[in-house]
């Protein structure tokens, strides 16, 4: 994978008009969060199913004593997961008042994202899933799905 | 306020609560028993405190209304000013005013409030008796202002005995105490009065209770006195004796001591006065001599609660790697490391057991609202009730006591709404026209039971099944082969209600469904039993605490998962051919009782394969309230205890599931919570 990514965009880069996010991949799509959300990033844990809950909690992880759910975002979007199992990682976001994970098959980098870079997804097209989108950067040639956190836990 | 004192707000806030809980719970006392004494003196002491306190930080308003009631308070305390149930009224209003101003002070800092209708209705008893205070409270009740009871002492000028003083000194002669009367001088040069007269006190204090002095004690203890002081004394030693221990202390002599001779004091009318009285004053007598050997203080320190939270998941996490510790010296077999796990197991035992104990506070807490919420809503509803408090020391754990509070108040508001009948009523049905409702707590092995016993009506049951058909929950044929424990049941179903008219206490439809899923997110459960005509009861139980239990380690397939033990009755081993069907719905015989067999494989949708059809499987009986079941698991992997974990909120409320914990291992293990498995 490409890893050297021209960030064009940082040229003028201010905090007023822009943000920094965490890029990953799902399958063969990529993604990014606000960075501010992310608490950290670690290697894949054993991870305890959780009866009857609902279908996109993969389940729980003990990390350092804490108890924190698993979400699931293949199953949500219906992304088959490719790519090595050694890249996997599970991203954890802090809110306000609990933690979450994510498994994305891949993180790629820290982007610093232009306001004008970002274009509203309604604009671009309109599924299921665009509810969690809170909108499509574009750097260079690729496209980033920015995630909206918050939804997806909801 | 002063910009200084804000440094002291918190402790003042916290400290005028206290001040504030113990002024009602004396009152309360004191309105039962006039006799008690101990208990009127309880309520002058925090009032006094509570005037210091406020006027130091500068509440005016508050120091202010406290002083008027302190200058009721000490002629009632005197004898001045006879009890009566305005009276009463009055002040419990001045403690409401109290805590309004206290509330005020807590949200915007100032705590101005208009009190002068209060303090007004305090002069008037103070200097015109009962007329306005009866004219305010107008509750048409008859007033009891009777004569105060004065025979004075003959040669003695200015000291007075009340009725209180009267029976107190009866009953002391009856117990060959005798009753002395003290007259004391202090050098005028004197510069530390109060440290003399305290001194007095102290040395009258080992074996005697001062009943009376004059000046009242409050003046004497801040040196407002003249020359003399006057008391009179109940001890068991002799006058030479008190003489002597008196003379002892420097710059007070005994001008007079005598043994007050009962007979001598005119008796007076005493025809006029409430007929229980000496009974009640001798309870009060047996206080008062206790009390000094019960006052030993014991010191406390004051902890933020957070802090002991803190503690309390250090604790846990301590225990958790004990765990792990004690797996690694199993498999490595190395003699020193297995005995310094023992000794960590054991010193950890006992730290969790003592922060245990610094979290466990007794259900008084909770309690001491009670009587005062019991006894206006019971004037609300002109009903009459007794509300007695029963194992109030019993302790739990914080945060259960944090939360209990709020079902508490919902039965026994349905205790006097709904449970006791009008005097009236209950006099026709041959009852007394007083009821009886009785909160009480007690431990029983892990757990701690909380009653709520009110001698009633009871539920009736016709009317629960018509109300619960009517209101759909149930068809008329279910409710025709109900049994009465079932159809009580159905008082905790959501949108039930049976009182015929909806008052402002209770009854809105919303209640004891509310009530159920509190007590069950805490652990707990609640069952009501109830005789028609005799009373209702209600009983809650609830673990000691929430934190650590022990727990039943089990696997079914490749999942490991904990069972509460608290909610395990045994475990057992049965055949493939013990297995009966009974309406598609698996049963065994255990011991001659049919008990549902459930698979934790479908109830907890495990997936894989299922295990190779063996002949025995083990079995876990498990009970929820009165109803045992069985779950197959596959393997028992024994006793353990364990720190419970929340889920978080993305996974509150899932049922079946009560929280999880870090096992030895390092993975994440989920308990199972049998109230809502099946």
């Amino acid at each position: 994978m490409d890893n050297t990514v021209n960030l064009q965009s940082e040229e003028g880069f201010t905090h007023n008009d822009g943000i920094q996010v965490v890029a990953f991949r799902l399958g063969k799509e990529e993604y990014a969060v606000d960075i501010l959300h992310v608490q950290e990033i670690v290697r894949l844990l054993n991870i305890t199913r959780v009866p009857r809950s609902a279908k996109h909690i993969e389940g729980v992880v003990n990390l350092r004593g804490n108890i924190v759910p698993i979400i699931n975002l293949h199953q949500r979007f219906t992304i088959e997961s490719a790519g090595e199992e050694e890249d996997k990682r599970i991203v954890v976001f802090q809110f306000d008042d609990f933690k979450a994970g994510i498994i994305v098959d891949e993180v790629s980098e820290v982007l610093a994202l232009n306001s004008n870079d970002i274009e509203e997804t309604d604009k671009v097209y309109s599924s299921m899933s665009s509810d969690f989108i809170k909108g499509i950067a574009r750097v260079d040639n690729r496209l980033f799905l920015l995630l909206d956190l918050q939804k997806i836990i909801e | 306020m002063k910009k200084d004192m804000s440094q002291y707000l918190d402790v003042f806030l916290e400290e005028s609560k206290e001040h504030l809980e113990s002024l009602n719970q004396k009152l309360l006392d004191w309105e039962k028993n006039p006799g008690d004494i101990a208990a009127l003196n309880e309520i002058f002491r925090a009032a006094h405190t509570l005037k210091g306190m406020s006027s130091t930080m500068g509440f005016e308003d508050l120091a202010d209304l406290t002083h008027h009631m302190e200058n009721i308070l000490s002629d009632l305390k005197e004898g001045l000013l006879e009890v009566n149930p305005q009276v009463v009224d009055i002040l419990f209003q001045c403690f409401d005013r109290l805590q309004q101003i206290i509330e005020r002070i807590e949200s915007n800092g100032s705590g101005k409030i208009d009190n002068s209708e209060l303090l007004m209705i305090l002069e008037g008893i103070k200097s015109g008796g009962f007329q306005i205070a009866a004219s305010t409270a107008s509750n048409g009740q008859d007033l009891k202002g009777e004569e105060i009871l004065i025979p004075a002492l003959s040669d003695t000028s200015s000291f007075e005995f009340n009725q209180y003083d009267m029976t107190v000194m009866r009953e002391a002669a009856s117990r060959n105490f005798s009753s002395i009367y003290i007259r004391l001088c202090v050098d005028p040069g004197c510069l530390m009065k109060s440290v003399r007269a305290f001194m007095v006190f102290k040395a009258l204090e080992e074996d005697s209770e001062i009943i009376k002095s004059l000046p009242p004690a409050s003046d004497i203890e801040e040196g407002n006195y003249e020359e003399e002081i006057e008391l009179l004394v109940i001890t068991a030693s002799s006058i030479k004796e008190l003489e002597k221990r008196i003379n002892t202390i420097s710059e007070i002599k005994v001008r007079e001591i005598k043994e007050i001779d009962l007979a001598s004091l005119s008796p007076g009318n005493r025809t006029g006065t409430n007929g229980d009285l000496p009974g009640d004053s001798r309870d009060a007598v047996k206080e008062n001599k206790e009390m000094p050997k019960g006052h030993k203080v014991k010191q406390t320190v004051r902890v933020d609660i957070d802090r002991l939270d803190i503690l309390m998941n250090l604790v846990g996490e301590l225990v958790m790697h004990k765990g792990r510790l004690e797996q690694i010296g199993a498999s490595s077999k190395i003699d020193e490391l297995n005995e310094t796990i023992e000794q960590i197991d054991r010193i950890s035992g006992d730290l969790q057991s003592v922060v245990m104990k610094v979290r466990m506070v007794p259900v008084e807490q909770v309690f001491n609202r009670f009587p005062r919420m019991v006894r206006d809503l019971a004037k609300e509803l002109n009903k009459e009730v007794d509300f007695l408090i029963e194992g109030k020391e019993t302790e739990l754990d914080r945060t259960v006591i944090d939360e209990i509070g709020d079902p508490l108040v919902h039965l026994l508001r349905n205790a006097v709404d709904h449970g006791v009948e009008s005097p009236q009523e209950r006099l026709k049905r041959g009852k007394p026209q007083k009821a009886t409702v009785i909160l009480r707590a007690r431990h029983e092995g892990n757990n701690v039971y909380i009653e709520v016993e009110d001698d009633g009506a009871g539920i009736n049951i016709k009317r629960t099944l018509e109300k619960a058909v009517e209101k759909g929950i149930l068809s008329t044929k279910e409710a025709e082969v109900m049994s009465p424990e079932e159809a009580s049941q159905i008082l905790f179903n959501p949108g039930f209600s049976t009182t015929e008219n909806i008052t402002d206490v209770s009854g809105r439809g919303v209640g004891l469904d509310v009530v159920k899923t509190k007590i069950e997110s805490l652990s707990g459960e609640i069952f009501v039993d109830s005789r028609p005509g005799q009373g209702t009861r209600f009983r809650i139980k609830l673990p000691l605490t929430l934190a650590i239990i022990q727990a039943l380690m089990i696997s079914v397939r490749d999942e490991i998962y904990a069972i509460p033990l608290g909610s395990v009755d045994e475990t057992t081993m049965i055949k493939n051919e013990d297995i009966k069907m009974v309406q598609n719905q698996e049963v065994i015989v255990l011991r001659g009782n049919v008990l549902p067999l459930f698979r934790l494989t479908s109830l907890l949708e495990i997936p894989g394969e299922a295990a190779a059809n063996e002949d025995e499987m083990y079995v876990v009986i498990v009970r929820k309230g009165e109803r045992q079941i069985g779950l197959v698991v596959d393997t028992l992997i024994g006793q353990q205890e364990i720190v419970i974990k929340s889920l978080g909120r993305i996974l509150a409320g899932i049922p079946s599931i009560a929280g999880a914990i870090v096992a030895g291992d390092g993975f994440v293990r989920l308990i199972i919570d049998i109230a809502t498995l099946f």
